[in-house]
């Protein structure tokens, strides 16, 4: 919310070039300064202030936090437990891949892990809410580009995965389902069937978008060697995920610092060279391939073996034989009250996680109490806002919408 | 490789640089330096493989009076080095929140060190465009991550009220 500052007193003339629903003025002789946002469809809860010579974009400076909730301190004024629903809230239909390492570094500090079923089911949560994030980003991507189809369809396609999700936990988004030790539920009867559906449908699925989108000639002039990232300025940048990737780099947090049972499955890391928004929307493709890939393999091993505990034996131990009928009835483990009063021993520790944006990073600290006393959150958006500052500026005004679509920026992940 | 082999490298590496060295939960590496050495130290690391600034951790310990600026690095080129995060940490008194800017060697520390500026007050000295990026110019003012911020909707405060 910064760019503010340098447009305070110059509201005279703020208009000079007319633009519908957005604000302009010139600065300079053939220079005017445009500011894209935050209401302008083509950029979400952020607002780019762009200074253009023509329609050659000079200068470039993001302008986060507009949906900026403060998640750093309000988790230090909430018990450990109360993270979860908290920091969700960053990326809904992420929920998974974005509290999994807060929840994993509450575990490493307590020394505890949990059951390997429960790992499997976090995998199977965190691999459904990738698919849907990034069908979410492709149609959003449609929308930037003029491509109606594109947000239909992607958007029609992620229902599959939503619903799915909320079979297995109950929530549409905002899942809390990975817990402290453990998760919430087990799969229901019939979902690994109904999971295999899904996945042959999304195969054919990714066929036809091809077709319409990805092989379309239009859409190949407009992303074609635009917004190029090279892999030196990448890795300078920091940037991350399927950007990092689609720019050369072979860095995967699922490969380089496996958690949950990655280690254990059998997929592929793809990596483009181009790093120009066209290879980024193939790396995304191909990144949902992969990612159908492990479920079905999660679904194989959920088949073969039989319901155990799904929550660590500190936690379970302490659960009343009712909640324990519960469970062997219907697969739901009930949260004890153990949670509500838990302390975590003193220390540091880091943990991070590959969300459907890139790797997401907590730092917890802990002074032996029952809240937090710092946790530090870095997300995917907010590493990936520096390539609106960096290798926006040389592009034309027209090359905006593609390149911010490209990087599937998303404002509250990025603004916490 | 272990961690205490990557800890014998970062020895030789950093020599007297290196305060105290500590491993927490075995992948995360906590090195304590000065704060007059930290651009020396980042220099250092950045050939060493450390390519990037995974986030810039700040921590107000404000009974003990200093803040703690912790840089998290990370390695992208280098798989055996992107197992681990080095924390590069270095204490500063709470009452003149002043330091270097890593800006000119970490190019991905640009936004976190102004997330720290506005959110703790800590100036960078030297950062080209020290702004806040989050926060409006009037709640940057209030520092809210600091530790005497007190969050209003803080549930125990609502629950003594009742």
């Amino acid at each position: 919310m910064s760019g503010i500052i340098r447009t305070q007193g110059a509201q005279v003339g703020f208009n000079d070039l007319k633009l519908p629903g957005m604000w302009s003025r010139k600065i300079g002789k053939d220079l005017y300064e445009i500011f894209i946002g935050p209401q302008h469809p083509g950029s979400g809860h952020m607002r780019i202030v762009i200074r253009v010579d023509g329609d050659v974009i000079v200068e470039a400076d993001p302008d986060m936090g507009y949906v900026h909730r403060t998640m750093e301190k309000l988790s230090e004024v909430r018990t450990w437990i109360k993270g979860i629903p908290l920091f969700e809230r960053m990326a809904i239909h992420d929920a998974c891949n974005v509290t999994l390492p807060y929840v994993r570094a509450v575990e490493k500090l307590m020394d505890i892990e949990a059951p390997e079923r429960a790992k499997y089911l976090r995998v199977l949560l965190c691999e459904i809410n990738r698919i849907a994030a990034f069908l979410y980003g492709f149609g959003i991507f449609g929308v930037f580009l003029g491509h109606s189809t594109m947000y239909m369809w992607p958007f029609g396609d992620r229902e599959v995965w939503v619903e799915l999700a909320e079979w297995l936990t109950g929530a549409r988004l905002t899942h809390s389902y990975p817990v402290f030790g453990g998760v919430r539920r087990d799969v229901p009867a019939g979902f690994t069937d109904s999971l295999r559906k899904a996945i042959r449908y999304m195969r054919k699925r990714l066929e036809d978008y091809r077709k319409i989108f990805v092989d379309n000639p239009v859409i190949r002039a407009r992303l074609e060697d635009v917004g190029v990232i090279p892999k030196n300025l990448a890795i300078e940048l920091g940037i991350t995920g399927p950007n990092l990737r689609a720019s050369g780099v072979k860095y995967d947090v699922r490969l380089n610092h496996p958690y949950e049972v990655y280690d254990q499955l059998d997929f592929e890391i793809p990596v483009f060279q181009e790093g120009d928004a066209y290879a980024r929307v193939w790396q995304r493709v191909e990144e949902i391939k992969q990612s159908l890939n492990i479920l079905e393999q999660v679904a194989d091993w959920l088949d073969k073996h039989p319901r155990t505990p799904i929550l660590h034996d500190k936690f379970w131990k302490t659960a009343p034989p009712l909640y324990k009928k519960i469970f062997e009835e219907t697969g739901r483990a009930k949260l004890g009250a153990v949670y509500a009063i838990m302390k975590v021993p003193a220390g540091k520790a880091y943990e991070r996680a590959e969300t459907a944006r890139g790797e997401i990073s907590y730092y917890v600290e802990s002074n032996g109490g029952n809240k937090p006393y710092r946790i530090r959150i870095h997300s995917a958006s907010a590493r990936n806002a520096l390539v609106y500052k960096y290798i926006v500026p040389g592009h034309r005004v027209m090359d905006l919408p593609a390149i911010y679509g490209s990087i599937d920026y998303f404002p509250p992940e990025a603004d916490r | 490789m272990v961690p205490e082999e990557l800890v014998e490298r970062i020895k030789s590496l950093l020599g007297d640089f290196a305060k105290e060295i500590k491993i927490w939960k075995n992948d995360y590496i906590e090195v304590e330096v000065d704060k007059e050495n930290i651009e020396e130290v980042a220099k250092r690391m950045k050939e060493f493989g450390f390519d990037h600034v995974k986030d810039l951790t700040v921590v107000d310990y404000m009974k003990e009076g200093f803040f703690r600026i912790i840089y998290n690095l990370g390695s992208y080129d280098n798989f055996e080095l992107s197992y681990y995060i080095v924390g590069i940490a270095y204490n500063i008194p709470r009452d003149k929140p002043v330091t270097k800017t890593l800006y000119y060697i970490y190019t991905s520390a640009d936004f976190q060190e102004r997330e720290a500026y506005e959110a703790f007050g800590i100036t960078f000295e030297g950062h080209p465009d020290l702004r806040p990026v989050l926060l409006s110019p009037p709640v940057a003012e209030l520092k809210p991550l600091r530790k005497d911020f007190v969050v209003k909707e803080d549930p125990e405060i609502i629950a003594k009220k009742k």
